[in-house]
């Protein structure tokens, strides 16, 4: 048995050796992924650009405007002296924020009244926009603080501030998106190699004919699954290990958690991902209609539908139920928990078990499948 | 014991019967002809004899086993070779050689030995890193039937394995498949070549579904057709049929080329009573015409039609 499922890998290892189109897919397309997730998609946002309307004109607005354009988050554009360049400034892209500040700024904060400082952003992305939104919010309360400090300071009076809030960000300090990526990213990066290399491999078998003459020969079906998917199975670690490093050398996100673990939850899921490739292989005659199955069935849904980026919690509880149609899901969690809080399989077993009982589910809807087409 | 038993088989998709309570025997050693018009049930039989297609009711033993209860005996102990050359065109010559003999697991010497052995009837001795999917068809034909016969079955199943093949390679085909034959293996081979039938030692013959005809080929040729038939050489093919299908001495009629082939129903009909109806009634030059004895193309072509009108009826 031994021999033959040996027979089966050695096979397809060199089918893929010669297969340019496959090793394509399999290998650069990883990092490819990696590039674009790492570098291009960035939910981070920094160097807004600010355009300055200041109708005061005061050492207030300057200072103001001074603590704004210190931070790397603002860059500021330039000056204007009229409201008819504010809807050109906005409706161009040149800016996303205008301030305005009012023209008896100073007059009224010398009075302690009221002052009201409009910020005009632009809410087309509205992700961008929120986070805009509370960076001006933070800078205003603080240039806030700081008037209030040295306005008590003045009257004799030590400043007091009943709750100091002081958020801290676990897991993830620097709030950078790349590191709540690398996981989606790696889930995605194995369902290529598990869920469409292995229909497009098992298809191409049928579609050639080839696998008739195997049908006829002492080959059991589990010798052929297997044989066939121990080259992707190693593919896909060696691609896992490479998005892991390239997250390491690249974006220093080091694995905070246990080593073996990762690997049983590796593995796990491309149990999950590769009963889902054979199972498409069942009821796919050709390797187009494979490969659109396998992206409309794995790919698509482990990239809307896992949390990968949009968070699951967010979903409508129908669409939140959909989401346990990919495997990838399921992964995330784990790695999530693995990689970025170090935490131990007390904080995903059953995720474990839920990746388990999708592998299973698939592999016999496949061999149900396998058998009925079989006696036609 | 015979080689291959087949008892009332029968397989249905549905209402439709693919096969239909068929019976033969094969003998060891010899090379047995299984013929039949496309989707007359052959390659359905023959998916059952070879364990990947359950049948819905009888059995047959290929090798002593039987392939309901045990078909993966049966696949142990046979080769099976389709008109699709399965072969992995992407996979050197010695690659697919390799990695047929490790399905049925050869290793060592015995691996050496039969790697050598295919190379040989394949004339691909000192090509083995050649991709084989650059080889020319019949040079393909020859190594796909050497791995699948690498495991040295003792019944081995041919589907149509020379369709699409040149002449020549044909010929060299059938060497092969004496050779084996001569060394004591079974062959059953579904073939469209009627003159590939003259080299089996026996032949059925199935038409939707049913046996229709069995023997070798010169009972086939002898017991099937007792009417005379004439053959008819003529410069106006089409128009000398239409005249002669009018009569009622005429059975049936085909046409091979510019000869028409005239199975005639009353005995006391002959070449004269041709040449008056064709040359003086209709003035259609007649070349020749000539008492001949029946091809097996003539057997099937008039068993065949012969079931078709019981089928209607």
């Amino acid at each position: 048995m031994f021999n033959r499922i040996l027979a089966i890998s050695k096979k397809e290892a060199r089918q893929l050796r010669r297969d340019t189109r496959m090793l394509f897919i399999v290998f650069f397309f990883p990092v490819v992924l990696l590039a674009i997730f790492g570098y291009a998609i960035n939910f981070d946002v920094h160097h807004i650009k600010i355009a300055v309307y200041d109708q005061d004109r005061s050492e207030y607005t300057r200072d103001f405007i001074g603590g704004l354009i210190s931070s790397e988050y603002f860059d500021l554009v330039t000056y204007i002296d009229n409201d008819d360049q504010i809807k050109r400034l906005l409706d161009k892209k040149i800016v996303q924020v205008v301030v305005v500040f009012p023209k008896d700024m100073s007059r009224k904060l010398l009075s302690k009244q009221e002052v009201k400082v409009q910020f005009l952003i632009d809410g087309v992305d509205g992700t961008s926009a929120n986070v805009i939104s509370h960076y001006v919010n933070a800078a205003t309360y603080s240039y806030s603080l700081q008037f209030t400090k040295e306005y008590l300071l003045a009257a004799g009076k030590k400043m007091y501030l009943p709750i100091d809030l002081q958020p801290r960000f676990w897991f993830n300090p620097d709030l950078q998106s790349i590191r709540f990526l690398i996981p989606g990213l790696m889930a995605m990066i194995l369902i290529i190699t598990a869920v469409i290399s292995i229909s497009l491999s098992i298809v191409r078998e049928k579609e050639r004919g080839t696998i008739e003459q195997l049908n006829v020969s002492p080959l059991s079906s589990i010798e052929f699954i297997l044989g066939k998917t121990i080259p992707y199975i190693v593919i896909s670690l060696i691609n896992a290990a490479i998005v892991l490093l390239a997250g390491y050398v690249l974006f220093g996100i080091a694995i905070k958690g246990n080593l073996f673990l990762l690997l049983l939850g590796t593995f796990v899921f491309l149990f999950a991902a590769l009963s889902l490739g054979v199972f498409i292989s069942t009821i796919a005659d050709s390797q187009q209609v494979a490969f659109q199955a396998a992206i409309v069935t794995s790919l698509l849904p482990s990239f809307i539908l896992s949390g990968f980026i949009f968070p699951i919690e967010s979903m409508p509880s129908a669409i939140q139920l959909l989401t346990n149609i990919t495997p990838a899901k399921f992964y995330i969690v784990i790695l999530r928990a693995i990689l970025l809080r170090g935490v131990g399989i007390s904080a995903f077993w059953d995720q474990l078990i839920f990746l388990g009982m999708f592998g299973f589910v698939f592999i016999m809807l496949a061999i149900i499948v396998d058998k009925k087409s079989k006696n036609k | 014991m015979n080689a291959i038993e087949v008892n009332n088989l029968t397989k249905s998709f549905g209402k439709f019967t693919a096969v239909d309570q068929i019976s033969f025997n094969v003998r060891p050693g010899e090379i047995f002809g299984f013929l039949g018009a496309n989707g007359a049930g052959k390659s359905t039989t023959i998916r059952m004899l070879i364990g990947i297609l359950e049948p819905t009711s009888g059995d047959a033993f290929v090798g002593g086993y039987s392939i309901k209860n045990e078909p993966n005996l049966v696949k142990k102990n046979i080769g099976y070779m389709s008109q699709k050359f399965s072969l992995y065109n992407d996979l050197t010559v010695a690659e697919n050689i390799r990695f047929f003999a490790g399905i049925y697991g050869l290793d060592g010497k015995k691996y050496e030995e039969r790697k050598k052995w295919v190379l040989k009837v394949a004339n691909l001795e000192n090509m083995e890193n050649v991709i084989t999917g650059s080889l020319p068809g019949g040079i393909k034909q020859r190594l796909a039937l050497g791995t699948a016969v690498i495991h040295e079955p003792k019944i081995v199943f041919l589907d149509e394995p020379t369709s699409g093949v040149d002449p020549i390679s044909r010929r060299n085909f059938w060497d092969l498949i004496n050779d084996l034959s001569g060394g004591g293996t079974t062959v059953l081979v579904t073939t469209h070549y009627l003159d590939e039938a003259e080299f089996c030692n026996d032949i059925i013959l199935i038409n939707s579904g049913k046996l229709i005809a069995q023997g070798n080929s010169e009972e086939l040729k002898t017991e099937y057709i007792k009417n005379p038939i004439l053959e008819i050489e003529s410069d106006r093919v089409i128009d000398s049929l239409e005249i002669l299908e009018k009569e009622k001495w005429v059975g049936e009629t085909s046409i091979f080329g510019n000869y028409i082939h005239v199975i005639l129903n009353d005995s006391t009909i002959n070449e004269k009573h041709i040449y008056e109806l064709l040359r003086d009634k209709n003035g259609i030059s007649v070349k020749r015409v000539e008492r001949i004895t029946p091809t097996l193309e003539d057997v099937f072509i008039h068993l065949i039609e012969k079931d078709n009108r019981v089928n209607v009826q």
